[in-house]
């Protein structure tokens, strides 16, 4: 036995990250890194780029013609901006799961099925049917569909949508998970149950996950990361930053006192 | 961030008059429990029995606020799932009202002995027992001034001059030691005064915990322990 045990090793770095949208800056220099036995929580008020630091993680933002990045991100070290990088199988390496809940508008099991398929991970129709029960019966959403696995994903409430979106976020077996926000349409137990999937996956996938819920940035993760005006202004351990935060705006943020 | 700005309001409002509410009653637990020190005291010089019952009556509306206190500091952090300093404050407000109820105990301890002891002794050592009380009472006094003024420095002096409480227990409790060698008739009196110095002594400490609270809940932090002035060759040393 060693002591190199305990060595972190940063799944994730952030090097002076800067996002525009067209002239507008919305990210103003956010370096951090983000292991894999701690999960992050991004926590900040309302439009002070939480959403839009998340995107950048996995390339999403490439989707925004208007939105510019600078500044370095890896994923085991590797420039994730790197014109040899090859996007589909960046974000099936860091999956995310988005604020508003977007099921493809097929049946329950191939919003599951897509990703396992499309990245050949499931040798057969047996083995699919397994990984469609495992994800799902971890996103907490498999007694309430398990009947009804050919209707479509849209027909869903928005809470089940958005654990239908978590289920395949999970099913392509990422390595980090970015999760935007993904109890704000879910009731208490469904929140119960996907905080609970957050305490499972810990260690086996970097977690990053935003939320407007202090107790549940409390509850479900070992790092903070308080997001103001889009810079990040404090980062720490959990447990310091809601019992001590070392800046008087996050602790005007968190404690209710903010604006 | 070793100081707290409470300028800034919460956004939701009622969080602020709980807050200040409770603060009123930790000043009038507070305010019950040196009084019922000084009656007691009182007491005892004139063996006033009526006021000596008064401080056991009074005790029970000190309990009474201490039980208000700590349902409404349990239900503010069931409701408000308070943060940082706020968490800190309830927490240490929590944590007050109890040491402060139990100061409150010890000075009705000390007012149940007025009808034992037999008043006609003349036993010298006792005669330094009202200054005693008078630095642990002023020592309760200023750790709930710390704490009304979110006080840290006041805090710390507080902890401080605890020691001149446990030095006045010190020779109080060898001076009467030596006196009931002498004069064995008095041991029975001199036993309860004994018992009223570590009352007293134990008053201090509770002040000294509740600057404690009063620190942590202004910095965030311990503070430091410093070397307390109990004395564990005393017969009578117990941490209860
Ligand atoms: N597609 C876009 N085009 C232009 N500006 C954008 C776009 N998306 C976000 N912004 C701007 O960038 C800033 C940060 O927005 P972002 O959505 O990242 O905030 P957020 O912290 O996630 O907020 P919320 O908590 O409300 O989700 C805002 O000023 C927003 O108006
Ligand atoms: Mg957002």
């Amino acid at each position: 036995m060693t002591t190199e045990t305990t060595t972190i090793t940063n799944k994730m770095t952030t090097r002076n990250v800067d996002v525009f949208y067209g002239e507008k800056q919305a990210i103003n220099g956010v370096s951090i890194d983000i292991d894999m036995e701690n999960v992050t929580a991004f926590i900040g008020p309302s439009g002070c780029g939480k959403s839009t630091f998340l995107r950048t993680m996995n390339r999403m933002n490439d989707t925004i013609p208007s939105c510019r990045v600078t500044g370095e991100i890896t994923l085991d070290g590797e420039d994730i901006y790197a014109p040899s990088m090859d996007v589909v199988q960046l974000r099936a390496r860091v999956g995310m799961v988005f604020q508003k809940p977007n099921p493809f508008p097929k049946s329950i099991y191939d919003n599951i099925a897509y990703g396992p398929r499309i990245h050949g991970l499931a040798s057969g129709k047996e083995e699919l049917d397994r990984i469609v029960e495992k994800s799902l019966q971890r996103a907490g959403l498999w007694a309430e569909v398990k009947d009804r696995l050919n209707e479509s994903g849209t027909a869903l409430s928005g809470g089940q949508q958005q654990r239908l979106c978590i289920a395949r976020a999970i099913a392509v077996d990422p390595e980090v998970i970015l999760m935007d926000e993904p109890c704000s349409a879910l009731d208490p137990i469904a929140t119960a149950k996907i905080e609970e999937l957050i305490h499972e996956l810990r260690g086996k996938y970097a977690i990053v996950i935003v939320t407007h819920n202090m107790q549940q940035a409390a509850r479900v993760s070992q790092r903070t990361a308080f997001f103001h005006l889009g810079t990040m202004v404090e980062y720490g351990d959990t447990s310091e930053m809601f019992t001590n935060p070392q800046e008087e705006r996050t602790r005007d943020y968190i404690t209710g006192r903010y604006g | 961030m070793n100081t707290t700005n409470n300028s800034t309001e919460h956004t939701v409002k009622a969080f602020d008059s709980d807050i200040s509410e409770m603060r009123g009653l930790i000043a009038e637990i507070g305010g019950r429990a040196e009084k019922s020190i000084s009656l007691a005291m009182k007491a005892l010089a004139d063996n006033d029995y009526d006021l000596a019952r008064e401080v056991v009556k009074n005790d029970k509306q000190i309990d009474a606020l201490e039980e208000k206190i700590d349902r409404m500091v349990i239900q503010t952090i069931a409701l408000r799932a308070p943060m940082a300093d706020d968490l800190r404050e309830l927490v240490a407000t929590l944590k007050i009202s109890g040491v402060v109820e139990r100061i409150g105990d010890y000075a009705k301890n000390i007012a149940k002995r007025v009808a034992v002891i037999d008043n006609n002794l003349h036993i010298e050592p006792a005669s330094l027992l009202p200054a005693m009380a008078q630095a642990a009472s002023q020592l309760v006094d200023d750790a709930l001034t710390a704490y009304a003024t979110r006080d840290a420095d006041l805090a710390d002096q507080v902890c401080e001059r605890d020691r001149v409480v446990d030095d006045f227990y010190n020779t109080i409790f060898r001076s009467l030691v030596t006196h009931m060698v002498d004069n064995p008739k008095h041991i029975g009196a001199g036993a309860h005064f004994l018992f009223i110095a570590k009352n007293l002594e134990r008053i201090g400490d509770h002040a000294t915990n509740v600057a404690e609270m009063v620190y942590f809940a202004v910095t965030g932090e311990n503070i430091g322990e410093r070397e307390r002035g109990d004395n564990p060759s005393d017969p009578l040393y117990s941490e209860d």
